[in-house]
């Protein structure tokens, strides 16, 4: 990249945006913001801004797409052509197509999905602005629409980016960190049964940089997971007798 | 749109007890112990129109790469380097699973690892593949043709290809007085310069246990697996955790440590064929 010099790390270890290395960019959640899906959430971190609807269980469209003892889970992840600095191709990418893949898998064993044999459960995922952080993100807002869509789930799950930038592991990458850094590790889990659901590296790390990462991310899971509960809690709280 | 894999076969299924009681005394169905690989068999050199080829076998998964380059302009935010691109295909022929038609997401993602791995670490030295900086570059397309498909095309995979771009030469070419390439194929004499050699090694989480290079079997009937690539080095340069099951943090570790001599016992036998390779 070309681009100005730009220090991701100043003299007081700050990141180019002010943050300290394992800061989070303010998160913003709400749930049920679309009234024609089962549930939706819009998830922002910082910049980035992802929303996700869940439809069904439902018949799927093609009845032939069943299984005998669970629902099927199906997952697009989708990138706006107004989302990033260039227009993207509203077709979807072989980047897409895989994170589509690990999107899905990162919700699969979180699901019940044995309550819904023969049924089809869809998550759709729009990517409306990318700032860096967008496949967590996603996952943060899949798992709150799941459970706004009241389908049972043996627990939230949240997901999120650590990167490395000039020698220093970084919570949250944005997009110029992670252009400019030397290692993007997206993780995603559910903190309460203890699982990881999504794991990514692209970059390299000592096998002593993997593990700190990962248990920044994991930290981080648990406090996302935590503003979750509370962004789900609140939906009821405000609900008025008549 | 990714969807739930409902193609998958059942029988595998029906014989997961049976694998779990081989594991428990430390062994598997075709007698290896859980924490190694099948034989490896890497052959370069197989094709003639290729630039780089290698042919690997994992047991019986069998897995083809064929390197071919052209001259091509280079992407214009890296005009001091040449293009790397991993495609892989899961031919029809490979595996009753598998269909004709555009590479589907596993495909897509076989090809997507094994190009993250090779391509943060510089594994390629792409600035050497420049003609005329921001004009003229190689290209160098690799060519992932799964042939029979029997579990951990991701390792197989990363083999063939580190075998082929080891032994990939480049055309000799000429220029023209109007500046064009015109490239001599059948006289390869330049080899391409690679960095650092990479591998992945492929670990499934099946009942309690972390088991190495899974067979298809072995895959169909896993929570999950994780593919870790290392360097020679011994750094980790690309990981993916695929399927459908959660990994506890604890397993995570030990996979780490089970990946890590794994790698070595890769690296020994690719070391081993690009040394015949030479003589």
């Amino acid at each position: 990249m070309s681009k100005a010099r730009v220090r991701l790390i100043d003299e007081n270890g700050l990141r180019h945006d002010g943050r300290k290395p394992d800061e989070l960019r303010p998160i913003r959640m709400q749930v049920g913001v679309l009234a024609n899906a089962t549930g939706s959430a819009i998830v922002e971190y910082g910049k980035t801004k992802v929303l996700a609807a869940v439809y069904g269980p439902r018949e799927p469209f093609q009845k032939y797409m069943v299984l005998p003892d669970r629902a099927i889970l199906r997952v697009r992840y989708h990138m706006a052509p107004f989302s990033t600095s260039e227009r993207k191709s509203p077709a979807p990418s072989r980047r897409e197509i895989e994170l589509s893949k690990v999107i899905r898998e990162a919700l699969e064993d979180i699901v019940l999905l044995s309550e819904y044999p023969r049924t089809v459960i869809d998550v759709f995922i729009e990517v409306l602005q990318a700032d860096g952080g967008t496949r967590v993100a996603g996952v943060t807002a899949a798992s709150l629409a799941l459970a706004d869509a009241g389908i049972p789930m043996k627990g939230l799950v949240a997901g999120v980016a650590v990167g490395k930038v000039e020698g220093v592991l970084v919570l949250d990458v944005d997009e110029l960190e992670d252009s400019m850094g030397e290692a993007d590790m997206p993780v995603a889990g559910a903190p309460d049964l203890g699982l990881i659901t999504l794991f990514q590296l692209n970059g390299v790390l000592t096998e002593e940089e993997v593990e700190k990462g990962l248990s920044m991310a994991w930290s981080a899971i648990e406090r996302i997971v935590a503003m979750e509960k509370e962004v789900l809690k609140r939906k009821y709280e405000s609900v008025e007798e008549v | 749109m990714s969807v739930t894999p409902f193609k998958l076969p059942i029988i595998p299924h029906l014989k997961k007890q049976a694998f779990i009681s081989f594991y428990e005394r430390g062994l598997r169905a075709d007698g290896r112990s859980i924490h190694s690989h099948r034989n490896v068999t890497i052959k370069t050199g197989v094709l003639d129109k290729a630039e780089g080829s290698a042919h690997v076998s994992l047991g019986n998964t069998q897995v083809l790469v064929g390197v071919k380059v052209d001259v091509g302009q280079p992407f214009r935010d890296t005009p001091n380097q040449g293009v790397l691109v991993v495609h892989a295909e899961n031919v029809p022929l490979a595996s009753p699973i598998f269909e004709p038609g555009p590479p589907d997401e596993n495909a897509i993602e076989l090809a997507r690892v094994i190009d993250r791995s090779l391509r943060e670490v510089k594994a390629v030295d792409l600035e050497s593949l420049v003609i005329r900086a921001g004009e003229k570059v190689w290209n160098l397309w690799v060519d992932v043709y799964v042939l029979d498909h029997d579990g951990n095309l991701f390792d197989a995979s990363m083999l063939a290809t580190m075998a082929a771009l080891a032994t990939t030469k480049l055309p000799d070419y000429e220029e023209t007085e109007t500046g064009e390439i015109v490239l001599k194929r059948d006289v390869k004499s330049k080899p391409l310069k690679i960095n650092y050699k990479v591998v992945s090694v492929t670990i499934a989480k099946i009942g309690n246990y972390l088991v190495v290079d899974p067979t298809f079997e072995e895959e169909v009937i896993s929570d999950y697996r994780l593919v870790l690539s290392f360097d020679e080095n011994l750094r980790v340069v690309g990981a993916q955790k695929t399927g459908g099951g959660g990994m506890k943090i604890s397993e995570f570790r030990e996979a780490l440590k089970i990946g890590r001599s794994t790698a070595q016992s890769y690296f020994k036998a690719l070391e081993q064929a690009l040394a015949t390779q030479v003589s």
